[in-house]
């Protein structure tokens, strides 16, 4: 039972990942992570 | 060589590959190339001048305010695969953060309980870290990655300390901002000696997230009833004081595997579904358990 829920989160989360690729999401991950991050630093 | 070791060098091995651009760290900037497009299953800031690849709780939390309040199916895609997988298997074998608490909790010999409502803030903190971003906007309509900005101790040892106070364009803008956040990452870091792991199993967003995992991950825990004999071996070797003969998929158990060690009767695996996995010695912890 809980084998098969595992393998259908798993799953899900594939084809989360997938869409998100499709949105175009990594390069938007990307924008944000080559640009020093004010918030994390404690300014912005 | 013992589980421990294996563990340690595990951890430092992904410490070292997600923060391995070391010429960031001499000239005080960031890798800025595209392996960034990934995001690490855990807690490592991508502004830490050798972070190879992005944070998933800040990119979570950017995306959110950059687009209007939509979720990042990537990297919640990502974690969802990575927690249905393993659980918070992430947390105790990968997290760069887990291992300095871990480093720091060697440093002394007494360790206090972290009471139970404190270890129930974390889920908390995670509604407010997916919620927030989008609903918390300022009078230009803009939200902020509020964990990041406020909360994150790992951002401010990473990014904070090491760019802001080493680039003077930046130093020059640090304020009480700057000031709170080295005051939280002060206070994480001394309750790091005197208790385990304290940041992950209160303020962590992923730690939070991939409990909810553990029950049902792929790679758990299992008891084998018939082999128990109720010593409670595991529960005295549980950095986290987990009862594993009772629930060995706690939601806070960060699968150190400490407890496999311990059986002295072999009763506990580790592994997917049965299959291939780390399973307990019988005899292994005998003299422990006595």
């Amino acid at each position: 039972m809980n084998r098969k829920v595992s393998l259908w989160l798993m799953l899900a989360g594939l084809a989360m990942l997938a869409a998100g690729l499709a949105r175009g999401e990594a390069g938007e991950v990307l924008a944000k992570a080559v640009r020093i991050c004010l918030e994390c630093i404690g300014i912005g | 060589m013992q589980l421990i070791g294996k563990r340690r060098l595990v951890q430092l091995f992904s410490a070292l590959l997600t923060n391995s651009y070391l010429p960031s760290f001499f000239q005080r900037d960031i890798y800025q190339g595209q392996l960034k497009r990934l995001c690490v299953p855990f807690l490592n800031c991508y502004s830490c001048p050798g972070a190879v690849a992005a944070c998933p709780v800040g990119s979570l939390q950017s995306l959110l305010v950059s687009t209007g309040g939509r979720l990042s199916f990537y990297v919640l895609g990502l974690l969802t695969l990575a927690g249905a997988a393993a659980g918070r298997f992430i947390c105790g074998w990968l997290c760069p953060f887990g291992l300095l608490q871990e480093a720091l909790a060697g440093l002394s010999l007494k360790k206090y309980r972290i009471p139970g409502f404190l270890t129930r803030t974390k889920y908390l903190i995670l509604i407010l870290t997916l919620l927030l971003p989008a609903l918390w906007l300022n009078e230009n309509g803009l939200g902020s990655s509020y964990f990041c900005q406020y909360l994150c101790p790992a951002g401010t040892l990473e990014a904070g300390l090491l760019l802001g106070l080493g680039r003077p364009e930046l130093r020059a803008l640090l304020g009480p901002l700057f000031t709170w956040k080295v005051a939280v990452l002060g206070a994480f870091l001394a309750a790091m000696i005197f208790t385990y792991r304290p940041f992950c199993r209160t303020a962590c967003p992923l730690g939070a997230f991939y409990g909810l995992f553990n029950p049902v991950s792929l790679w758990r825990v299992e008891v084998a009833a018939v082999r128990c004999n109720d010593c409670r071996a595991c529960r005295k070797s549980c950095p986290l004081d987990i009862p594993v003969y009772r629930r060995p998929n706690s939601p806070e158990c960060i699968r150190c595997l400490a407890c496999l060690q311990a059986c002295p009767q072999g009763a506990l695996t580790f592994s997917a579904g049965g299959c291939a996995g780390v399973q307990a010695q019988p005899g292994a912890g005998r003299a422990k358990a006595k």
